[in-house]
């Protein structure tokens, strides 16, 4: 028990000794975290759109002032000739323009029908579709508004109610999905050249040549990892929750406890990375390809592994990441309990063992 | 006992192309001070790293204290003292701390075996809360025999101690070494340097990872087949090429201040032949006397 005390106070030294390790340690997820945050995000706010208002009435005065309270939307201009349009668009001025028809007001009081133009630049066919969607339901609440006051009889109106994330915000969905990358990130990166920075500098030779139990060695080398990462994930969780306004409905504890076991599967992943490679740059290499993009690409917060094809989706099973993101995302964003990701944290559990079991089994007892 | 005995030792790298060791026999016995002398590439550290359990050979046996280096591994480590060659301590803690880490290694407290490094650590004492990688090369062997000694290990595994230490160190060294084995401790050293082959009790010369020679400095200097001179002149250097057109030498070759020869024959006369053939060569301030040879000339003889 001295002992491992003792090789867990040298692992501390190394770490707090090593300015550029310390500043790895707690610079990159609070960069990662910030930039991510922000930067992922399928939001669009202050969308450009100008409005040619051909009828100048009551109603469409009603329309455009919808739009202005709107905040996906920023009217650029009202303009009086459709001529005015298209270099707009052309120049990327606009995101979008809506045409008022003449008699708007006339046409919905006595027809009940009227046709509203919305051209969408789709060279971005996502944000257009994006856009179309706030624009529909900007219009057909001002329809809605309209038909009661007209009291007509019978009408079916559909009750939308955007669930667990009725304000559409695109933090709630890249958070868990980012907090997820940035501990595998650091966790792997870490450990990946800790066993092996010991090989290159040569106290691994000496240290082999002694009764060290290799168990000890390895276990020593992960907990400093562990105690630094906790704080990570402290320092993490306050950024989310109050920079980018993420929401933790379910159990603090229970996000913590599984935040846990997923740095525990990372650290195992770093320590079988060292294990199996002979120089720094190696591991750091492996680290970064072998984890940081399988990461990036299937853990689900980027591109959906529900549209990905079905070889990709089995590959996804693979990556820890993926079943955090779920735990996470339930946790976090729906608010449920344990009896609801039990699953995925018995793969979690798995992985880790299965890791930390090849990590052991990949020491090398001798220099070859 | 023996503390080390090996028998027909071999190892290649590199799938066969790269012979480390061919046939290695040899033994060190307890409380020996026992040299492996040999230049970089002899197969020295590929020896230690077999000895200390770090590689497997591909043929032959050793054990260390009767223990088998493929099978007892662990028994050993746990007995043997091993200093790398390469200076592998931790650059980023200090003499304190890297000391009775490797105190803890062994499951020891400093203060356990202090009296067996007392000695070496007074020396660096007042540098104990300086960084191992800010010591002087010399501090760092000093305190790198303090970390393979803390634990008081019956044999002491020295891979080329002194290499990039000066002079003055590695003579208080090699000074070090001496008491240790007067404690009874059993010492394999390896050196690239011969003038350190005479402070051992026994050496073994090794060359391309064979075994040239061993026995003490004394008895390889008396093996020595022929009288060995040393000759000087004004001009060295042509008195060099001078040397090396005549067919009746054995050996010749720059030495120090001196060209060291050696003759195919011995006859009386030879030298005296020789001396008046440097004269008509134009050769002035000619000067010869017969030397007893060092281990170096031994080592350049038995390497031919």
């Amino acid at each position: 028990m001295n002992q491992f005390i003792t090789f867990i106070k040298k692992e501390f030294y190394h770490v707090f000794r090593d300015g550029k390790t310390l500043l790895m340690l707690f610079g990159l997820p609070i960069v990662q975290i910030v930039l991510f945050g922000f930067a992922l995000s399928n939001e669009i706010k202050n969308a450009k759109m100008m409005i040619l208002d051909q009828a100048k009435d009551a109603s469409s005065q009603q329309i455009i002032e919808r739009f202005a309270a709107s905040p996906y939307f920023q009217i650029e201009k009202t303009i009086n000739h459709e001529a005015a349009i298209e270099p707009s668009f052309l120049k990327g001025n606009i995101k979008m323009a809506l045409i008022l028809p003449a008699n708007l007001d006339q046409d919905l009081n006595h027809t009940g029908t009227a046709a509203v133009q919305l051209l969408l630049d789709a060279s971005d066919p996502n944000a257009a579709n994006t856009l179309n969607g706030y624009a529909s339901s900007i219009l057909n609440s001002f329809q809605q508004e309209r038909m009661l006051n007209s009291k007509l009889p019978l009408q079916l109106t559909p009750q939308i109610r955007m669930l667990y994330n009725p304000e559409l915000k695109g933090a709630p969905t890249f958070v868990p999905g980012v907090m997820a990358l940035v501990l595998m990130l650091v966790c792997v990166l870490m450990t990946s050249i800790s066993i092996v920075k010991e090989k290159e500098l040569g106290t691994m030779e000496i240290l082999l040549v002694s009764p060290v139990n290799p168990f000890l060695l390895i276990i020593a080398k992960a907990v400093p990892y562990l105690g630094l990462s906790l704080i990570n994930l402290a320092i993490i969780l306050t950024l989310s929750v109050t920079l980018l306004d993420m929401p933790i409905h379910g159990s603090l504890l229970l996000l913590i406890a599984e935040s846990t076991l997923l740095i525990i599967t990372a650290l195992s992943l770093g320590l079988l990375i060292s294990n199996v490679t002979n120089s720094q740059q190696a591991a750091m290499l492996i680290a970064i390809l072998a984890m940081m993009i399988p990461t990036l690409l299937f853990t689900g917060f980027m591109f959906p592994i529900e549209n990905m094809p079905l070889p990709l989706q089995w590959i996804s099973n693979l990556i820890p990441a993926k079943w955090y993101y779920i735990i996470a995302k339930s946790i976090m964003i729906k608010g449920l309990g344990f009896a609801a990701i039990w699953k995925e944290t018995l793969i979690l559990l798995g992985m880790t063992v299965f890791l930390l079991f090849l990590s052991f089994k990949k020491f090398k007892t001798r220099l070859e | 006992m023996e503390a080390v005995s090996i028998n027909s030792l071999s190892k290649s790298f590199n799938k066969g192309a790269i012979q480390a060791l061919d046939a290695v026999s040899f033994s060190v016995q307890e409380g020996e001070l026992f040299g492996l002398i040999g230049p970089d590439g002899a197969g020295k550290t590929t020896l230690f790293r077999i000895l200390t359990t770090l590689l497997l050979p591909d043929s032959g046996e050793a054990t260390v204290y009767g223990w088998d280096i493929r099978t007892d591994y662990q028994k050993i480590r746990r007995e043997v003292g091993y200093m790398p060659g390469k200076f592998s301590l931790y650059q980023d803690l200090t003499v304190e701390e890297n000391l009775s880490f490797f105190a803890s290694v062994f499951g020891q407290k400093l203060t356990d075996n202090y009296a067996l490094i007392q000695d070496i650590y007074e020396q660096i004492a007042p540098f104990k809360d300086r960084r191992a990688g800010k010591l002087s090369g010399g501090m760092k062997q000093k305190l790198a025999l303090c970390c393979a000694l803390i634990h008081r290990p019956k044999l002491l595994f020295l891979d080329e101690p002194t290499t990039g230490v000066d002079a003055v160190s590695r003579k208080e060294f090699w000074e070090m070494l001496k008491k240790l084995k007067a404690q009874g401790m059993s010492i394999l050293v390896s050196t690239p340097y011969m003038d350190e082959a005479n402070l051992c009790e026994r050496i073994a010369l090794i060359q391309n990872g064979k075994i040239l020679s061993i026995d003490s400095p004394q008895g390889i200097i008396k093996q020595y087949p022929t009288p060995l001179y040393a000759v000087k002149a004004k001009n060295m250097i042509s008195l060099l090429a001078t040397l090396r057109q005549q067919e009746q030498l054995a050996s010749c070759y720059a030495f120090g201040e001196y060209h060291h020869i050696s003759f195919k024959s011995q006859d009386a006369q030879q030298l005296q032949q020789l001396q008046q053939t440097l004269e008509a060569a134009g050769h002035q301030e000619i000067s010869m006397l017969a030397i007893e040879p060092s281990i170096e000339d031994c080592f350049i003889e038995l390497m031919h």
